[in-house]
């Protein structure tokens, strides 16, 4: 359970980045917030890891506060949050495995990971990881030769290698077509379900938010101005927290692409999984 | 105006007329000043001799052929020391210069106030005093020989090294290192695994950059008595062996096409 108190954020530029933001994450839950460019999306989340100082607040996870952990401890509360990145972030001139392993640097120390002898049970897991996500066979490819949507799965590895009771997700699908966007979203929510995880899915596209996560979180200006369920998204809701549009179009589409995504779950799910779920999530890059 | 108001196109120049005068009275000065000058040189030039230029360069010219290529045979040793000292004093440097360059760069270094500037005094002492001058001081200090060439050559490359490197430091994808750092990573593996990698290949081709450039400058610290080649060239000229000083440069030559040649390859192979 992650619990968030009057967070605020005030940058050094002045900027009042949160204005006080309380929020609650039971366990398990996958929630999404949006909001506008500058909305303070990405704050919250690095706030969360402290990747970000917070101004003032508290942030807790399962009772731990975050907030006045020393370094080391903070070191040690960060191994059980997962992060995922806008542009992946991988470490682009390491393997693809280096990368996944990386997920395991707070629990090894540094002799191990300079001479890449981490044990035997990570690089089983991190192994797992990457068949489930469909890329195993790239395990000794560079990181820059993936294509977008394989980077950010191996991005999703890395991050749930750490064994985290909750993911960061900070805009996952911003650089990604949205054939891919979906697949991701699709791949980040199973992953959840399977290990019951909670996250929080920084992400601007509503059509996306509705469909994958099981919350709404709005955020405009550095305050929540809308916390409710994908289908509480009004044209009244999203003119308060993006501003007044035309969104008719935007409320319409989601009933339209549910249908689909229904299709493509049943004809996934008459497949034998194994083969096909790798050749779904790797092939079609 | 009222013509420009009165048609329909409007006007347009480079530049105002102000800034057209400006221009013309910078041309004029600067070939004003060129000639003023000039006039001051040519008083101080002696021109009998700039005249007699052609006709001494042509005798030199032919006193330097044949070059004796018997000579050669006193020359390998000579040129094993300067890619030596060339070799081991970049190997020094570029090993110095990684904790200076860390301590430089402004999103590594331990304290921004404090060991920055130390950081940056080194590169800037180090770079703003030539290898010849450094070699001159070592030779009195510890003597004539190669030691004095190769420290001379290490001090001098230090300040190169260490500020090509942090300069690649500051421009490494802070991205990449804070997802390292959100994996709960200590400081230590945070650089080893989200700054060491992208800074490598720059690393790498600063270091065969700089050993390129040492060798060329080895092989005139010996006219100083920090040994290498440079010895032999001084001795020959002193003694006007003008057959075997053309012999010396033309190995100097080749050992620096053949430098420049591996240097191109390692960092063609790294890019």
């Amino acid at each position: 359970m992650l619990r968030i108190k009057g967070l605020t954020k005030r940058y050094r530029t002045g900027d009042l980045a949160l204005k006080g933001i309380d929020l609650d994450v039971p366990d398990g839950q996958v929630m999404a917030l949006i909001g506008p460019s500058g909305a303070g999306k990405s704050t919250v989340i690095r706030c969360i890891n402290r990747l970000v100082e917070p101004t003032s607040g508290s942030v807790a996870l399962n009772d731990v506060e975050i907030t006045r952990l020393g370094s080391g401890e903070l070191r040690r509360a960060r191994r059980r949050m997962g992060m995922i990145f806008q542009e992946y972030a991988l470490v682009e001139r390491l393997s693809v495995m280096e990368n996944v392993l990386s997920g395991r640097l707070g629990y090894v120390n540094f002799w191990q990971s300079w001479l890449r002898k981490f044990p035997q049970a990570d690089i089983d897991e991190a192994f797992r990881l990457l068949s489930r996500v469909g890329l195993d066979h790239m395990a000794n490819k560079r990181a820059d030769e993936l294509s977008g949507g394989q980077r950010q799965r191996v991005g999703i590895c890395r991050a749930l290698i750490q064994n985290p009771e909750l993911l960061l997700v900070d805009e996952p699908t911003a650089s990604l077509d949205p054939k891919t966007s979906r697949q991701i979203m699709r791949l980040i929510k199973e992953l959840c379900e399977e290990r019951k995880l909670s996250a929080i899915i920084n992400i601007h596209d509503v059509m996306l938010a509705q469909m994958f996560a099981e919350r709404i979180v709005g955020l405009q200006l550095g305050a929540i101005v809308y916390d409710g369920p994908p289908t509480g998204l009004t044209a009244a809701v999203l003119t308060k927290i993006y501003g007044e549009e035309d969104w008719s179009a935007t409320i319409r589409k989601v009933d339209e692409d549910a249908p689909d995504e229904a299709d493509d779950n049943a004809i996934a799910k008459a497949m034998p999984p194994a083969s096909l779920e790798r050749d779904r999530m790797a092939g079609l890059n | 105006m009222s013509v420009a108001a009165a048609t329909p196109h409007k006007a347009w120049q480079r530049r105002t007329p102000r800034a057209q005068f400006a221009v013309w009275a910078g041309w004029f000065f600067a070939t004003a000043l060129f000639v003023y000058c000039f006039s001051l040189i040519s008083e101080k030039t002696i021109w009998a001799f700039v005249t007699d230029a052609p006709a001494q360069a042509g005798d030199l010219a032919v006193r330097m052929v044949p070059p004796d290529w018997r000579y050669i045979r006193e020359l390998g040793r000579p040129i094993w020391d300067t890619i030596n000292m060339a070799t081991l004093g970049t190997a020094i440097a570029v090993v110095l210069a990684i904790p200076v360059a860390y301590c430089a760069a402004r999103n590594t270094t331990p304290s921004v106030a404090l060991v920055r500037p130390v950081a940056l005094f080194i590169i800037v002492s180090s770079r703003s005093i030539n290898a010849l001058i450094w070699a001159l001081m070592l030779v009195t200090i510890i003597g004539p020989g190669v030691l004095a060439g190769i420290i001379a050559i290490a001090l001098r490359s230090i300040g190169f090294c260490a500020k090509l490197l942090y300069e690649a430091i500051e421009e490494i994808d802070e991205s990449q290192v804070e997802a390292v750092r959100a994996t709960g990573a200590s400081r230590a593996q945070v650089t080893t695994y989200g700054i060491v990698p992208q800074v490598l290949p720059a690393f790498a081709g600063i270091s065969v950059f700089r050993w390129d450039i040492n060798i060329r400058e080895s092989t005139v610290l010996g006219l100083v008595g920090a040994g290498g080649i440079g010895l032999q060239l001084n001795a020959a000229i002193t003694q006007l062996y003008w057959t075997q000083v053309s012999l010396i440069l033309l190995v100097i030559i080749g050992t620096v096409i053949v430098s420049e040649w591996v240097s191109a390859k390692v960092r063609h192979a790294i890019i």
